[in-house]
Parts: C-alpha cells; sequence; structure tokens
C-alpha cells in the first residue's frame, strides 16, 4: 500500500484493523478520542463490533470478555482511563487473555492536564494493577513504529496470551506522519489455535473456564510459578531498542524513550555537529526493558543522560542496569511541558563541564 | 422396566457444590441447566461467574464458563457476545455483584439491549463475605455492617432491580421469581425459558430476578427461611413479569392469567 | 536540509488545513514530514495552531521551540510565536488582521493583506491559501506545482473550489517570492 499521511490515533486504529482485530470497546478521554471514533466508523465496514462502553472500567471488561471468546480486540485510553482499567488488566493477566490496549500518555498525577507525560512509565511496566503479573510494554517514537508496533502487539499478546500494552503520548495520538502498511504482513509469531478460549462446548473437550481464581494455595503457586516463566520467556526473547551512533565512539550516552527519544537525536545532532561525541539508546520495549543494552552501551561512555518527561521513573531502571558503573544524570520536564533539543544540548554541555549533578536514587 | 423420570441435566456438571444447606443457588442452577438442555443450546453456551457466593459457578455447569471481576460480568457477557453473536451468554449474579458494585454495567447492558441473559440472584445479603449489608437487605434487617437492623435512614431503601430494570426505555425482558417452593420453581423455570428463549430468538435483552435464601447469613434455620424469604421479602419484591419486548410497561403482570 | 514553520491563527480560519497541505505535498515529493497540531481546549474557538517538519531526514523533534518560519494570521499568534523565531529566520504576517509589524529587526519579514486578497480575488475564505502561497514563495520549501495536486485531492469532492483556491495560492506566492531573502538553511 502506498503511504498515507495519517494521523497517530488513526494510524493506531487501522494498525489494528489490519492485524485482524474486529472488535473495540472504549471510553472517551483526551487525548485519545480519535482512536474510538476511527475504530466506530472502520469496525462496521469489516464485519466488526465497536462498543462504547459505560466506563473504562466496564470496557476493559469487555476486551476481558471477547478475548476469552477467542477474538482480536483492543481498547484505548489515557491515564485516568488506564487507572481504571487496572483491575481489568490484573484479571486479564491472571486469566492469560491476548488483548491490546493503548494508553496515550496525559501529564497527572489526577485530572491532570491533557498534554504529554511520561508518568505512566511505573504504571506500565511494574505496577498496572494489583498481584504479582507484567504486561508487555512497547513504546512507539513515530506514527510509523506505532502503527508497526500495534500490529506486533496483536501477535505478542496471542503468543503470549497476555495483555500488551502500547504506551505512547498525545505527540503520538494527534500527529500526523507518512504511514505505510504492508500487504501480506507475516506475523512476528508462529500461533497456535486458541484451543482455550469459550467458543461452546459439544463435549469433545473438557469444558474451557476463563478464570483467575485459585482458592488452593499450591494450586496459585503452581500458576504464579506458571506466569512467571512466561515472563521470563519474554524477558529473554522481547527485548526491543534503538541505537543511534552507539557503534561510535562517545563520551555521553543518552537514554530517553518514545517521542522524547526524538527530541534528544534531534539534540545528538546538533551537539556532534560541534564536535560532541553523544549517542543515544532508545528503549522501545519497556517491559522487558534493555537493561544489558543500556549497560553495554553505557560503558563506552563516561557518564549517562536520561531524559524523561516525569519526575524520573525510568531512570531507576537505568541505575539497575548500571549498577553505579557510570555517573547517571537526568533532564525532564513535567505537566505537559515537552523537552526542547536546545534543553538537552546544553544539558550534556553542563554534564561535560562538571556543572551537571549526577542522580543517586537510594 | 424402569424409566428414568429424573436426573441431572446435561448441562449441569456432576459435582457437589459447596453452598449451604437451605440456599437455594443450587435449586437456580439445576433450572437454568434444565432450560439450557430444553433449548438445546448446551453446546454454544458460555456462562459468566460473577464474585460472590457463585464465583465457582464455572464448576458446577457443564458448559464453557468465563470468571468475571466483582460486578462486571454484564461487561464481560456483552464482550462475549459481540466477540461471537452466536453463542448463547449468560451472566449469573448476586445481589452485591449486580446490584451494589456493578449497578453501572447492569444498566448499560441493558440499555444497550445486549441480547444475553442475566440470572440474577437476590437473597438480600452479602454471602461469601460473611453477611453485610446488601442493597437489596430488607430495612430492618440485622446484617454483620448494620447489627441492629437497616436504617433507610442513613443507607436508604433496598432496591428493587427488576422494577428498576424494566424502566429502560430499550425492549427487554424483566421479571422476578422465587424458588422457595416446588410451584413457584416451575414458575421460575419459565420465566428463565423465556429469557434464554427471547436471547436464542435475538430478541432483546433478558433478565429475571430469582429470590433466594440465605439461612447461614440470615441467622435462621433452613426450614424457616423460606418462611422468611415469604413473609419479608415477597411482600417488597413481588414476582412477575416486568417488561416484556412488546410491551412498554412497568406494570407487574401475573405470570399466568 | 529541513524546513519547518509553525502556522498559527483563529480557530476556522483553516489555518490547520493548510499544514497538512504543505505536510501532503512535502510527502509527495518523496520528503520526510511530520504535521503536529495545537490540542486542548484552545481548539474550540481560541487559537490554533501546527507545526509542520520537512526534511530530507528522518524528522527528529517533531515540536520545534524556535521555528525557522512563522506564519502568523492574528495578532495573538504574532505575539505569541514571534519571540520564538530562530534568528535570521522568516515572520509572515497577515495584515488583514494584524495592523502592526514586527518587533524583531533579525528577521525576514513578509507582510501579506491575506484576507483583501482572498476577498479581491472573490474567495473571502482562501485567506489560507493565500498565505500558504506567499510561504511557498518566500521560501520554496515544496515546489508549488506539488502543492496545487494536494488542493486538487483534498477538494476532489467540491470542483467548484478548487479553481479559486489555486489563483489564491499563486497570488499569494507571487506576493510571498517579491519578498524573498535567502532564508537560514542548516540541517
Amino acid at each position: 500500500m502506498a503511504k498515507k499521511l495519517m494521523k497517530g490515533s488513526e494510524a493506531i486504529g487501522e494498525a489494528a484493523v489490519q492485524a485482524g482485530c474486529k472488535l473495540f470497546f472504549g471510553y472517551p478521554i483526551t487525548p485519545q478520542n480519535e482512536i474510538p471514533e476511527y475504530m466506530s466508523m472502520r469496525l462496521p465496514q469489516i464485519g466488526g463490533a465497536f462498543v462504547q462502553a459505560e466506563s473504562e472500567v466496564a470496557a476493559s471488561n469487555m476486551i476481558y470478555g471477547a478475548a476469552g471468546a477467542g477474538e482480536r480486540v483492543m481498547t484505548s485510553s489515557s491515564s485516568p482511563g488506564v487507572s481504571l482499567m487496572s483491575e481489568a488488566i490484573s484479571y486479564l493477566a491472571g486469566s492469560e487473555l491476548p488483548v491490546v490496549i493503548v494508553n496515550i500518555v496525559r501529564a497527572g498525577p489526577g485530572l491532570g492536564g491533557i498534554l504529554p507525560s511520561q508518568g505512566d512509565y511505573f504504571q506500565a511496566t511494574k505496577a498496572s494493577g494489583h498481584g504479582d503479573f507484567r504486561v508487555l510494554v512497547l513504546a512507539p517514537w513515530s506514527i510509523q513504529e506505532a502503527a508497526d508496533l500495534v500490529q506486533d502487539a496483536f501477535d505478542l499478546a496471542d503468543y503470549y496470551r497476555n495483555p500488551v500494552m502500547i504506551l505512547g503520548d498525545g505527540l503520538i495520538g494527534q500527529m500526523m506522519e507518512p504511514v505505510e502498511f504492508f500487504e501480506g504482513r507475516v506475523p512476528t509469531k508462529e500461533l497456535e489455535p486458541k484451543t482455550w478460549a469459550t467458543t461452546g462446548c459439544d463435549g469433545s473437550r473438557p469444558t474451557n473456564v476463563v478464570n483467575s481464581l485459585f482458592l488452593d494455595p499450591e494450586e496459585l503457586e503452581q500458576h504464579n510459578i506458571h506466569l512467571k516463566a512466561k515472563y521470563d520467556r519474554m524477558v529473554a526473547d522481547e527485548v526491543r531498542f534503538a541505537g543511534y551512533g552507539t557503534d561510535e565512539d562517545y563520551d555521553v550516552l543518552i537514554v530517553a524513550y518514545g517521542t522524547v527519544a526524538r527530541v534528544c537525536s534531534t539534540a545528538m545532532e546538533e551537539l556532534r555537529e560541534e564536535g560532541i561525541k553523544v549517542a543515544l539508546i532508545r528503549p522501545v520495549s519497556l517491559y522487558p526493558f534493555p537493561y544489558r543494552a543500556i549497560r553495554e552501551a553505557a560503558m563506552k561512555a563516561g557518564s549517562v543522560l536520561v531524559v524523561e518527561l516525569s519526575t524520573g521513573q525510568m531512570i531507576e531502571d537505568v541505575q539497575l542496569a548500571l549498577a553505579r558503573s557510570r555517573p547517571v544524570h537526568f533532564h525532564n520536564r513535567l505537566g505537559g511541558m515537552l523537552v526542547s533539543p536546545d534543553e538537552v544540548v546544553a544539558k550534556v554541555k553542563a554534564m561535560l563541564g562538571g556543572q551537571s549533578e549526577e542522580v543517586h536514587h537510594g | 422396566m424402569a424409566e428414568t423420570v429424573f436426573a441431572r441435566p446435561e448441562s449441569l456438571a456432576d459435582v457437589s457444590t459447596h453452598y449451604c444447606p437451605g440456599c437455594t443457588h443450587g435449586s437456580i442452577h439445576r433450572l437454568v441447566a434444565e432450560v439450557l438442555d430444553e433449548l438445546g443450546v448446551r453446546e454454544r453456551t458460555v456462562g459468566i461467574a460473577p464474585v460472590g457466593c457463585s464465583v465457582l459457578a464455572y464448576n458446577y455447569f457443564n458448559v464453557d464458563f468465563q470468571q468475571a471481576a466483582h460486578g462486571r460480568a454484564p461487561a464481560v457477557a456483552t464482550g462475549v457476545k459481540r466477540a461471537r453473536p452466536d453463542l448463547i451468554v449468560f451472566a449469573y449474579q448476586g445481589d452485591g455483584d449486580l446490584a451494589s458494585i456493578g449497578m453501572a454495567e447492569i444498566v448499560h447492558c441493558a440499555n444497550r439491549g445486549e441480547k444475553i441473559t442475566v440470572v440474577f440472584v437476590n437473597n438480600a445479603i452479602y454471602g461469601m463475605t460473611g453477611g453485610q449489608m446488601a442493597p437489596t437487605t430488607m430495612p430492618g434487617q440485622v446484617a454483620t455492617t448494620c447489627q441492629l437492623g437497616r436504617d433507610v435512614d442513613s443507607a436508604g431503601h433496598p432496591i428493587r432491580v427488576a422494577e428498576l430494570m424494566a424502566t429502560l426505555r430499550t425492549p427487554a425482558f424483566v421479571a422476578r421469581a422465587t424458588v422457595h417452593n416446588p410451584l413457584v420453581s416451575i414458575h421460575a423455570k419459565e420465566m428463565l425459558r423465556r429469557a434464554f428463549t427471547y436471547q436464542v430468538e435475538g430478541t432483546c435483552f433478558s433478565l429475571v430476578e430469582v429470590l433466594s435464601t440465605c439461612p447461614t447469613n440470615w441467622g435462621i434455620p433452613p426450614v424457616e427461611a423460606t418462611g422468611w424469604l415469604e413473609k419479608n421479602m415477597l411482600p417488597y419484591y413481588p414476582v412477575g413479569i416486568f417488561k416484556t419486548p412488546e410491551s412498554g410497561s412497568r406494570e407487574p403482570k401475573p405470570l399466568v392469567d | 536540509m529541513q524546513r519547518d514553520v509553525i502556522m498559527a491563527g483563529f480557530g476556522g480560519q483553516g489555518i490547520l488545513l493548510i499544514g497538512k497541505m504543505l505536510a501532503y505535498a512535502g510527502m509527495h515529493e518523496g520528503m520526510e514530514v511530520s504535521w503536529l497540531p495545537s490540542y486542548g481546549p484552545e481548539m474550540r474557538g481560541g487559537t490554533a495552531n501546527c507545526t509542520v517538519v520537512i526534511s530530507d531526514k528522518p524528522v527528529g523533534s517533531p515540536v520545534i521551540r524556535s521555528p525557522r518560519a512563522v506564519v502568523a494570521m492574528n495578532l495573538p499568534s504574532l505575539e505569541k510565536f514571534e519571540p520564538d523565531i530562530r534568528e535570521g529566520g522568516l515572520l509572515l504576517i497577515n495584515s488583514s488582521l494584524i495592523n502592526r509589524g514586527a518587533e524583531r529587526d533579525d528577521l525576514t519579514v513578509v507582510e501579506i493583506p491575506a484576507n483583501e486578497v482572498a476577498s479581491e480575488l472573490g474567495n473571502p475564505r482562501g485567506a489560507n491559501m493565500v498565505a500558504l502561497g506567499a510561504y511557498l514563495g518566500a521560501t520554496d520549501a515544496v515546489p508549488i506545482d506539488s502543492v496545487i495536486e494536494v488542493i486538487r485531492e483534498t477538494f476532489a469532492a467540491k470542483p467548484a473550489v478548487i479553481d479559486v483556491n489555486i489563483e489564491a495560492l499563486r497570488k499569494g506566492y507571487e506576493l510571498g517570492a517579491a519578498a524573498r531573502q535567502p532564508e537560514p538553511v542548516s540541517a
């Protein structure tokens, strides 16, 4: 298919359709309303169904039902709405249901604002709900990548029987960029039939039950061990990241994800024009986090700069990766304010000039 | 030659339930199972279990099942039905699940006219968590969170779910039944049969509220529980058909004229 | 090489549309492009703006704090964005609705009475096209023929407005080109 200029929200919706998603349940919240709007128009065209739920609570349980019935299904929301979904996300993980959840993150806490933020990193990667579980989290930095990752997300969700979250921000939702959908796309994983789904039982198999309740602690422990083994496989096989200039020599390594990484890439170019050696590494999978790649890239640098639209969330994973072997510096903006390339340039210069203090946790 | 006149319905699993002596969940399960058998839909039925005493319903029915978060069974049922409209989907919920935490989900599910069936078991108390006040607890009824009896000045009056649901404009079948003796159980089964038939025919949303006993948490012997239900619940929760897809009426009508 | 511009005005002036058309034309020319609108409560009736980046390399930051060019269609937009323009950059002022010139003296300033020009052409709603044309005339960010093609695509369902909009674009282009000075370009 030819390149098309698409709004991120529409590209995300179309990518889901291209991936075989026929069902969408959602509730309005800014800044992601164009996703449900697009799906409400698009899904009936392909014999699918769109339901505007009465709340994010309901929407997230509707995807539970649809996924349990064996169909590809998606919901999208923004930060406060994702908080309301956290109960269902835990049930989805516990019941091992494949769904794709898009969070177009807005600034918080509380009602916060509607402008871009990365304040939901902890929620997405470490605490998307109660209990002991993980959600695969992918963070696009462009509209094309958002479209690609959404399609991959459906494959990964089915393969692992686990929720997959696309973590974007208002820029990803609202921006227009050229997007290309490739015909004859091959799934990223070899997928097996969903023999576990509740599709009606004619006696040829035992009844299927979609369930996260295990009252016997020994049974629940076995279930937890089974889930942990699955997360271990994700950690082994699903780490995604991109490096820019990491094959060359550099003094400073910048770590950033999502649209912030694009701002950093512009800053990196400006610094390089001035002869300052900088490289950028961008986690694409936030869970599993590319600990090893960041550690290896950081070993070539004198110091590391983490840039985030939060008070410091991903930086904790970077510090975990580095185990204090390199000084880590931090630059951020909050509340929906964006980091500019100029700020990053100034910060790197301050680091090299000894005018920036490294950040310690603990 | 012996003739079988009574047997376990195929839709009911061959297991003992965990329900207390004198509780009518088991009877209601059986009536639902008989209806599924008689309509010949067992092989394409998916049940949704709630949180509450019937959380383990998936063990007691011989059909595919999904266990839902507390109160969300109508949303889960919506997801299943929209994904697979050919399936027969029913949610089985208690009063805390449906009328308290899940009030938004049940109202909107009905209002969208989802072609599902809800079996709503009203025993006027939270059972599984140990006898706390439910939205359906009777005025003056003692519960562990209203130990002097439900005070309608602070807790409000019990919610009449069938009446409330019947006010919605969207076509639906809404009825209230009780199973505290064999005769009324036959009526209850007929209401359930109609409810599922409307779904099989793709007509409308259907809900049957079934009054149930909870001797354990009511604190009375099982043999007295049916009498308590008759004396205290029936006057406030009249049985009958509150709404049919053909009529927008809110007046209860008797099952048999 | 990268071109970037912030286009700003009242909601309803067709600002977001001309930004999109510019991005489309850039894409048709085989360039990398991004179009980023302001969003939020101010979208309704207040000021609207969008940032367009056109580059021969993948677009880095789609958010431009110091744009190479600003198209200001009303006074609040001029006041908001004039201070941000990169030194030596382009400031295009819609003098029909803005009764002052630039405050800075380190910019290339082009004043175009976009509304009057559009009205004279019998197309009072075409002020945005005049402004887009003027931006193209002053920068040649993309070939005007490419934008004309986008106009034909955009208004395919309303053929009556195609020619008048092309006319407005061309008139704007002439005015912009007349005022042209070399725009500073860097990577």
